[in-house]
This record gives structure tokens, sequence and C-alpha cells, in this order.
């Protein structure tokens, strides 16, 4: 097995928290939008922006959302790992 | 419908399938290792690895079933989408990198990783089976519908070519070609559906009516095909159905828009009102007819929920928690996928896998947006199939050119290659590696354990090929939700358990796995879809409350692993089961 290099716990740790933060932002919006889907459809009927209903605009949305979060993730990641962030 | 081969599509479907499968016997040549053949060395670029993700997950489900679902159904086929990728909020912010840090070639690795149990590996080696299993039915179906239109063969025999070509692939070189299958699989198929998508934008749309007369398909007691009570024959054939009534209003006598931007389009298609078709069955001495009559609809209620889950819009508690439960499935299932999870082995580190799933996500990603307009620009093609709404997006690319269809059709068959290949992997490191070598506990050396792996892989072909043609009739889509259900009710309450609570024990992970999997299998045998669908009897007969398991069976593997873990506290850990 390739000898794995892994940052030390504590910073592990600290990516970790990051990582279960944006999972909760999510999870939020995901379970906000299936419960528009089941409790309010005629919501997402509506056309808030003028051009396509909000059930397109949500759904295009969650999928941009999961880029966006994991790219902060992956940032957030990179930033915490560096040894450089403990000296700052 | 009746279907014509064409040389262009034979010739480039050849040389897609003999390309793939030449760079597997070239990647086959160097000798091959335990670790090779089951984890690519651990030495796949993260870069490769999240573009394999892609190759990996987007089966012909997502290809196929999805933009089927959205011509017939509209909006609710987007639905999946959205879940499909949402798993992967789950595989990146909680799976990937403990997962790369605890295991080695397969998922019972990894669950097993601090207790060393017979038990585990058991009952996970038959999870990854199972969830395996019930994931290559409909990669197999979707072959077999692929080759008809494309080769002019029967169904059977595009099953039967899948099943070889895979099986070659994973005997080959295992997961180094897999993953290189998976990688260009995975580019091709994001690639050219924007490509699709492009074209559709650009012809933007089109009223086309066409005839709107009813047609009848009647399968005869003989067997033969009858349309509209004449043998169908290439000059006599059910019509191409999906059109276009009526532009909006502002477009005033105008029968085209000319070229669209994305919004634009889904506005324009929203304010216009749309011809889909459904069919009626019906039974008589003369043979089974399902009659197609075309129904007038506006695009604004095509483009919101209820199309498809009907009990979006009835209010019957029963159907909610039914969509509620596959939403749920499909969220949980992702990072709960054996075939999915065996590709963190492939990268080095625990850095990788992160990074190589954030590429994942933004390839598939990218995808799924790409899959409402494949959906859509279908749904008003005048170019579908009334009878399979698996053939929705290679029959779109028919509606440009026929080059452009053979094109679409064998990165589509290529798309099952890849699903397959990464399917047969896992089943067979579960086989040879969780079964044979750490359950039975035969010593294997490092050849015996590629070749047992090999065996394995040619095994699991055949039930793979078998099981394609006996579920010709599915849509696939509404297969792979079974497939999701079983994995995240089996598999993810035990590892997320595992990583998260400490005094999780041997037992409690076993007795997880074991119910959620038997639970969710016995939900979805007892469902009114499985009677209706499956054993053709009437839904009233089914005892569960609706189809899709996950709301129940999900949190009851949370459940059991607790509370057994709670029962079996006092053992110590690290004892063998």
């Amino acid at each position: 097995m390739a000898e794995n290099r892994q940052p030390d716990g504590e910073r592990t740790g600290r990516a970790a928290g990051i990582g279960f933060g944006l999972f909760w932002i999510y999870v939020f919006l995901y379970f906000g939008f299936i419960a528009l889907v089941l409790f309010r459809p005629d919501v997402l009927s509506s056309r808030p922006f003028g051009g396509v209903n909000l059930a397109i605009a949500s759904g295009l949305g969650l999928i941009v959302a999961a880029l966006l979060l994991s790219v902060v993730y992956m940032v957030a990641c990179r930033v915490v790992e560096s040894p450089d962030h403990d000296r700052r | 419908m009746h279907y014509e081969s064409s040389p262009v599509a034979i010739a480039i479907f050849a040389s897609f399938v003999l390309a793939v499968v030449g760079l597997s016997f070239w990647l086959g040549r160097k000798g091959q290792s335990a670790k090779g053949y089951y984890a690519a060395h651990g030495e796949i670029h993260w870069f490769i690895n999240g573009i394999a993700f892609a190759g990996d997950y987007l089966s012909a489900a997502s290809f196929l079933g999805i933009c089927g679902m959205i011509a017939f159904h509209g909006y609710d086929g987007f639905l999946y989408s959205i879940g499909f990728l949402a798993g992967w909020i789950v595989a990146l912010f909680v799976i990937a990198e403990p997962i790369k840090s605890l295991g080695k070639f397969t998922f019972a690795d990894a669950l097993d990783a601090k207790f060393n149990s017979r038990g585990i590996k058991l009952a996970v080696a038959i999870s990854t089976l199972v969830v395996s299993i019930f994931y290559l039915i409909p990669q197999m179906v979707g072959a077999g519908d692929l080759i008809v239109p494309l080769l002019g063969l029967p169904h059977a025999v595009g099953v039967i070519l899948v099943g070889l070509a895979v099986t070659l692939i994973v005997v080959t070189a295992g997961m180094v070609s897999t993953t290189w299958v998976q990688f260009i699989k995975g580019s091709l198929l994001v690639f050219f559906c924007g490509v699709l998508t492009s074209m559709i934008l650009a012809r933007g749309l089109t009223v086309n009516t066409g005839s709107l007369d009813p047609q009848t398909r009647t399968v005869a007691p003989d067997g033969r095909i009858l349309v509209d009570g004449q043998p169908q024959t290439r000059d006599h054939d059910l019509r191409p159905v999906g059109t276009l009534a009526a532009l909006p209003a502002r477009y005033g006598d105008a029968t085209s828009t000319g070229p669209l931007g994305p919004l634009e389009y889904l506005s324009v298609l929203e304010d216009s009102r749309i011809i889909t078709w459904s069919g009626a069955k019906t039974k008589d001495a003369a043979g089974a007819h399902v009659t197609y009559s075309p129904v007038e609809r506006r695009g604004a209620d095509l483009l919101k929920p209820g199309g498809y889950f009907k009990g979006l819009t009835t209010g019957k508690l029963a159907d909610k928690l039914d969509f509620a439960s596959l939403m749920l499935a499909l969220f949980c299932g992702t990072a709960s996928l054996p075939h999915i999870l065996i590709r963190y082995y492939t990268v080095k580190d625990a850095a990788a896998a992160r990074k190589s799933t954030v590429v994942g996500i933004a390839a598939i990603g990218a995808f799924y947006v790409l899959t409402l307009f494949l959906g859509l620009g279908a749904m008003t093609s005048g170019s579908l199939d009334p009878t399979s709404t698996n053939m929705a997006a290679p029959l779109l690319a028919k509606s440009f050119s026929e080059t452009l269809f053979a094109v679409i059709s064998a990165i589509a068959f290529t798309t099952v290659l890849g699903t397959v290949s990464g399917l047969i992997m896992a089943g067979s490191g579960a086989v040879a590696h969780d079964l044979v070598e750490n359950v039975l506990g035969i010593p294997m050396t490092d050849h015996e354990k590629v070749r047992c792996g090999k065996i394995a892989a040619v095994g699991l072909g055949i039930v793979a090929m078998a099981l394609g043609i006996l579920f010709r009739s599915f849509n696939v889509s509404f297969l792979v939700g079974w497939a999701f259900n079983i994995a995240a009710s089996a598999n993810l309450p035990a590892l997320v358990m595992l990583l998260f609570w400490s005094r999780t024990t041997k037992q409690g992970i076993i007795a997880a796995v074991t119910v959620g999997m038997l639970a969710s299998l016995a939900w979805i045998l007892l469902s009114a879809d499985t009677f209706e669908k499956v054993y053709g009897l009437s839904r009233d007969a089914s005892p569960v409350p609706f189809s899709q398991p996950g709301l129940v069976t999900i949190p009851l593997g949370f459940l059991v692993l607790v509370v057994v873990s709670l029962l079996t506290r006092a053992e110590p850990a690290g004892r063998r089961a």
C-alpha cells in the first residue's frame, strides 16, 4: 500500500469539523427542498425570478450548492491542514 | 418500434468497444499483484480518480433512465438527478477520508478494521453482493435496450455483449483497466452530453404536432406483434411521439423560436403547450394491447413535481412517504455503494480521496444539469419511442443525425461498461478477498488471490447477463432506486456509527448490516410496485404501506446497531467472532 502522508490528528479533526458544518448546511437545504415538494408544491410552481419556476431554480441551485460547498471544504482543509496555519 | 441498424452506427459502436477492450488487454500485459488487481496499486492520480468516480457512478440509470423519465413525465425525473448528486455530499463530508484510512481492498476491510471479525466480513460481503447484483440489473437492461436500435439485434444479444466485454475488461487488468475505462467513459459522457445540449439550445423549440391519432400495439397469443391491427413491419409501425403543440403567445404566428439560452429555453417551454403520450393496457382473446393516446399539457404542469410521483399531487400520505423514502435512500445510498467505496482505495491518501470526490462532484453535477435539457429536448423532439422510456436520449440524438445517434449510443453502451465493470470488481473482491480468503480462511498466494478474483468476476458476469434478460421491461431508474435503498439500509448505519460512535461493537455492526439488508430486501419484495410489475398481482394485495423501504429500514439499521452494541458492550473489542 502506498504510504499515507496524513496530517496530524488535531488538524484532521479541525478539517472534519468543517466538513460536518458544511454537511449540515446541505442537509438543511436538501431536506428543506424535499419538504417543499411534499407539502407546498404550489410554492415550487411560482416564478419569483420571472423566468424559470422555483422547482427548476431550486433543483439547479441544489446541484450548484453541492459543488460550491465541496470547493469551500477543499480550500478550508488545505488551509487548516497546512503547517503554516498553526503559526498564524 | 422497429429499428434499422446503420453501417455508421455499427462502425462507431464497434470501434468504441474494441478500443475499450484493447486498452484493458494493453494494461493487463504487466504482471499483477493482488494490490494491483483490487486497488490499482493505490497509485491513481486524484483527478483521474475523480473523473473515474463520474464514470463509475453515472450509470445507465442516470443517462438512459433519467432522460427517459424527464422526457415522458417531466420534472420528476430531475428529482432523481437532485437526489443522486446530493448523496455525494455524504460521501465527501462524512465517508471519503475515513474509508480511505481504514480500508485496503474492499468495503468489508473498512468496517472490519477495528474488530477483525469473520462475522463482519461475512455480513458485509453478502451485502456487497446483494447491492451489486441489484445495481447490475438496470445496467444490463439498459445495455439490451441500446443494442436493439443500434445494431438491430435482439435485446438479449445486447445484454450478452455487455456481459462478455465487461468480464474481459475486469479479468484482463482488474481495477487498473476498470479505472481507465471509467475515466474515458466519464469524460466522453459529460462532453457529448454537453455537445447534445448545445445542439438542443441551438435548435430551439419548434411546433410540430404530427398525427394525433391513438395507436395500438398488440402482442397476439402466437407472439406476433400487431400495430393498429396489422402486422408490424418496417413500413407499418408505431409513430414516434413527443411534440410541441404551441409556443407562448408572445411568439405570435411563429412556429419556431430559433436558438435559445439555457434559462430562456426552460422559460419558453414552461409557457408552451406540449403533447405527451401515455399507454393504456387491455387484454382480450386477440392478445395484450397497449393503446397510446396523446394528451396536450401545459409546459408549466410538466415542469413542476407530480408528473411521475402522483402522490405529490393527490395528497395521499402513503404516496408522500414513498417519495420521501426514495429521496432519503438516494441521499444516504451513494456513500454506501460498494463499487463507489472501493474507488477510494485506488488513490494514495485521504487528501487525494477528498480531492477526487470534489472533482467527481463537479463532473457529476454538470452531467445532472445537462440531463434536464436532454430530457426536455427529447420530450419535444418528435422522436420518442412510446414503448421505451429508456431510449429517449439516443433517439433525441437521432433527431439530429444518424452519426450523432451512433456516437451517443456507443457512449451509452460504454457507460454501461464502465459501471458494470466497477460493480463486478466490487463483487469479485467480496467473493475472493472477503469470503474465500477471510471468512473461509483459505490461504492464498498473491497470484491465487488474483486468479480467485478473476473466477469470481466471470461468475458475476454470467449472473449479470441472466438478470439483464429477465428484467427487460423495467425502467432502469426505478430499479436503481432499489439498489440505493438496500445499500443505504445495510451499509450506511454500520459505517457511520463505526466512525462516530465509540461504543459500537462488532455484534452491533453484524446485526445492523444483516437486519438492514434483509428488512429492505423483504420490504421491496412485498411492495406494491413489485406485486404489480414483477408478480403481475394487484397493488392492493401488498402488505406494506409504501414501496420504497428506506424511510423505515435506514433508521431501523441505526436502531439495531445501537441496541445490540449496548447489549454486547461487556465483550472487549478485538476478539475474533
